[in-house]
């Protein structure tokens, strides 16, 4: 669509920031567009392997994930369906005493968050989850906590804003944006111009050049998660599956079909494709048949990767731009952002409404990558970085 | 130098293993059948004393020199029969060979991977007893069984009065056959007389011997339903402005064929959207040779055009892939099997103009009726989806519905899911897409051992 256009929020990027902002913008009566290059909740949104997970992130992120949990538990008003959202749990395993001794001590540390985290020993593992195999040191178990359809749930978002009256745009990349007196002026590559008073940034893997066009660089490189799925089988997981260390994880879904991740994907020449490699794939399959005795006669009857941004201390990027004013970035949730999306868009319509969200996000602020000599922001000093750094090392590998 | 890889041992990839050890080469031959011929050329699994006249008709001469021709260069190549290539990049093909996995490189890849049955689904179309018109053709060749004692073969394209007659000939009642194109569409077979005399002759004898037999033979057939509830009990339909029906105990049901592009899709190739078969196509130029370099494409995989084409479009690519390493190659005999490939094209037309696919079809569809059986999905479901989310193209569809997710990731499906989505969202089926092939190209084992 060509011609002009002229609203309160345009959004870039129709992925689940993007889109549960549009509806929470809708929501509070503001108008909005949301763009996406191709189809809203095609990327990172709707191809990750659909953890509804708390438990194994850092305490930083613990308030926006509870957050959020509030948006799962209301899905189904929100959205029109359920999106395969079941409360399952979320058990995470220990394959060694160090491992064991990691999982203790997380526990520790986010005990005042309300995860209500079951510990629990190998002979109490074999009790209670008999279908996970012979090995395991222990685990910890957060029941509220769970897994959700990632295709139906990036897709319905962006539809429900759609009927909540945001205007939606498919397959219209925004090729340029420039701030003028007036307010923001977005180009399309359907020859749309959109004027808007505000702009989300919500551009996942291809956030950084909306970014950096602004003079603010943002670190943000890709990662490929890989994840194999199997034939339908009978039930048999009932919680989802991580583990320290990041060897897999695994989900069953109703349809009977086991989603086992882990690995990286390659990456083809165009580097918004990537494929599954053979030995990662063949790497979780063997580690499933392992650790699941059930599945040892299974097959796998497709794999998949994604595309999605990542940023070095592994948190997102999510916060009002340091340089523009009106310009707000929400990307870079490094493999882990699922769970939290859907309340990332309540706080996004929050900065837009009133410019602050009651939800801490500081520690997503924009500002920490802001070059040494720039002054810090106020409640981010460089030990905080040094510590948040240390924690994201120990959670490599957990998307969700 | 690492050798070529040629993919299915039909007709297309028998005669590319001849040509290129014709020309010194030693190619790695991967096939997921255990013994030579394709679909068409299909050896028994045991020696069972069915003569090659029985086995293969008119065609039997072709099928023994065939066989023959692989079984004299089996020393000369690297053969792994009952081996699934599922995936493939930069060299490398990923193998399954009896529950063990093997990675083979190769330079340079000829992909002769066939095609299977085209289906629309009709009512009653997953119930025991139904089968495709290409599985009762194997079950009958292969396994030397038919699929029931009263069998009705229904659908449409060359191969339905071939199997039809096929099992009549093997001692099978064959009810009736159904053929879902109206009769005035033959009048393209008259025409096809001159172009092709041997082959309009020998689909009309196939008709003519099961008349004779009193096959019942109807046309324009319509409303195809299968009845019967634990296993296939009979079947219905509408000709001539009546309603007919049937008891038999076995189906035979095909609408002409597709390709099986995975591969191709894996390898890179660029596809573009076939009008005649209705399906996209790994593009090829007239030698075969792909959009991608080194990759060579022959036989129905790249288009349909049957087991004649096949042969001369594996020596074609063969010799392409000879001609690009520099090795002489014969040109006039390139010359002349790119003409008779054009010559086929022609004859491929004027069959598709005489076997129509029921596009039709698709809109008329049940709600209730499955469409992807390996998900549980229906006709309606995906209608719903269409309407609900605006969905325009396959691989959204795919995403939000399931179809083409499970166990065949469309091969079976595609087809008719295409059409689906085209009438409910208002498109040509050009138009929808294609689902995007992915590794594994099929099931594999999650315990697939370590590769060598």
């Amino acid at each position: 669509m060509s011609g002009r256009l002229s609203v309160d929020v345009a959004i870039i990027g129709g992925g689940l920031a993007g889109s549960s902002a549009a509806l929470a913008l809708r929501g509070m009566g503001i108008s909005v567009a949301l763009f996406d290059k191709g189809f809203c909740g095609a990327q990172a949104s709707g191809v990750n392997y659909g953890g509804v997970r708390r438990q194994g992130r850092p305490p930083e992120q613990l308030p926006l994930a509870a957050r959020a949990a509030g948006v799962w538990t209301r899905l189904r008003g929100l959205i029109g369906i359920d999106g395969e959202y079941e409360r399952s749990g979320h058990l995470k395993l220990a394959q060694t005493e160090a491992d064991m001794a990691a999982l203790e001590a997380y526990a520790e540390t986010v005990s005042g968050y309300g995860l209500d985290l079951q510990l629990m020993g190998g002979a109490a593992l074999r009790k209670r989850f008999p279908w996970i195999g012979d090995g395991m040191v222990g685990g910890s178990y957060c029941p509220s906590d769970g897994h959700a359809n990632p295709r139906l749930v990036a897709t319905a978002f962006p539809a429900a804003a759609r009927r909540a009256g945001a205007q939606v745009f498919e397959q219209t990349a925004v090729v340029g944006v420039t701030r003028q007196a007036d307010g923001f002026w977005l180009e399309t590559a359907t020859n749309l111009r959109v004027r808007a008073g505000i702009v989300l940034n919500t551009a996942g893997a291809w956030a950084a050049p909306f970014a950096e066009s602004f003079g603010e660089p943002l670190p943000l490189s890709r990662i490929y998660p890989s994840m194999i799925v199997t034939e339908p089988l009978p039930p048999l997981m009932d919680v989802n599956i991580g583990m320290e260390g990041g060897a897999i994880y695994a989900r069953q879904v109703a349809r009977g079909n086991c989603v086992i991740g882990g690995e990286r994907g390659l990456v083809l020449a165009d580097p918004d494709f990537s494929r599954p490699s053979s030995d990662g794939a063949r790497a979780i399959m063997n580690r499933a048949a392992r650790f699941f005795p059930a599945l040892q006669h299974a097959h796998a009857i497709r794999f998949w990767t994604g595309t999605e941004g990542a940023t070095p201390d592994k948190n997102p990027i999510i916060g009002f731009s340091t340089t523009t004013p009106g310009l707000i970035h929400a990307f870079g949730f490094t493999g882990a952002g699922f769970q939290i999306t859907p309340g990332v868009g309540e706080v996004l319509a929050e900065l837009v409404r009133d410019g602050h969200s009651p939800t801490p996000i500081t520690a997503f602020s924009p500002a920490r990558f802001r070059p040494a000599r720039s002054p810090a922001s106020p409640g981010l000093t460089g030990a905080q970085d040094q510590n948040n750094q240390q924690k994201s090392e120990q959670r490599e590998g957990f998307p969700s | 130098m690492t050798a070529p890889l040629i993919v299915g041992v039909g007709p297309a990839g028998i005669r590319a293993a001849q040509t290129l050890v014709a020309a010194g080469l030693r190619p790695q031959v991967v096939d997921e059948a255990p013994a030579s011929g394709g679909q068409i050329y299909r050896q028994p699994l045991q020696p069972d004393g069915r003569s090659a006249q029985a086995l293969y008709g008119s065609e039997a001469g072709k099928a023994v020199d065939l066989h023959r021709t692989f079984d004299g260069v089996l020393g000369k190549i690297d053969y792994y029969p009952n081996a699934l290539l599922w995936n493939l990049r930069d060299g490398q093909a990923d193998l399954a060979i009896a529950g063990r996995a093997k990675r083979i490189a190769y330079d340079g890849l000829i992909l002769a991977t066939g095609a299977t049955d085209r289906i629309l689904p009709v009512p009653g179309w997953t119930l025991p007893g139904v089968y495709t018109l290409g599985g009762s053709q194997v079950a009958l060749k292969a396994q030397g069984c038919a699929i029931g004692r009263k069998v009705v073969f229904c659908g449409t394209g060359p191969l339905l009065y071939l199997v039809a007659w096929q099992y009549w000939k093997a001692g099978v009642t064959v009810a009736a056959v159904l053929d879902t194109a109206p009769a005035s569409a033959k009048l393209a077979l008259v025409r096809g007389l001159t172009l092709a005399p041997a082959i309009v002759l020998r689909g009309l004898k196939f008709g003519f011997d099961l008349k004779r037999a009193g096959v019942p033979i109807y046309s324009g057939v319509e409303a195809l339903r299968f009845g019967g509830t634990a296993r296939v009990e009979g079947i219905s339909w509408r000709a001539g402005g009546r309603e007919h029906h049937l008891l038999c105990d076995g189906i035979g049901y095909g609408l002409s064929l597709r390709p099986e592009t995975q591969v191709a899709d894996l390898a890179g190739c660029a596809f573009r959207f076939s009008a005649r078969d209705r399906a996209f196509v790994p593009q090829k130029d007239a030698a075969g040779r792909s959009s991608v370099a080194g990759v060579y494409l022959a036989g129905d995989g790249a288009g349909i055009a049957g087991a004649d084409a096949a042969e001369r479009a594996g020596e074609r690519a063969a010799l392409a892939l000879l001609q690009d390493r520099a090795f002489p190659v014969d040109t006039a005999r390139c010359a002349a099997l790119e003409s008779d490939l054009a010559k086929i094209e022609k004859i491929r037309d004027m069959l598709e103009a005489a076997f129509p696919f029921p596009a039709h079809w698709a809109a008329t569809l049940p709600d209730d009726l499955t469409l992807c059986r390996c998900e549980d999905v229906s006709v309606g479901s995906v209608r719903q989806a269409v309407q609900a989310f605006g969905l325009t193209e396959m691989n959204r569809l795919k995403a939000v519905t399931r179809t083409g997710m499970g166990r065949c990731q469309g091969r079976m499906c595609g087809a008719a899911v295409a059409e689906v989505l085209a009438g409910a969202c208002g498109r040509e089926v050009a138009a929808v897409g294609r689902l995007r092939g992915q590794a594994p190209v099929k099931p594999v084992p999650l315990t697939l051992e370590a590769a060598e």
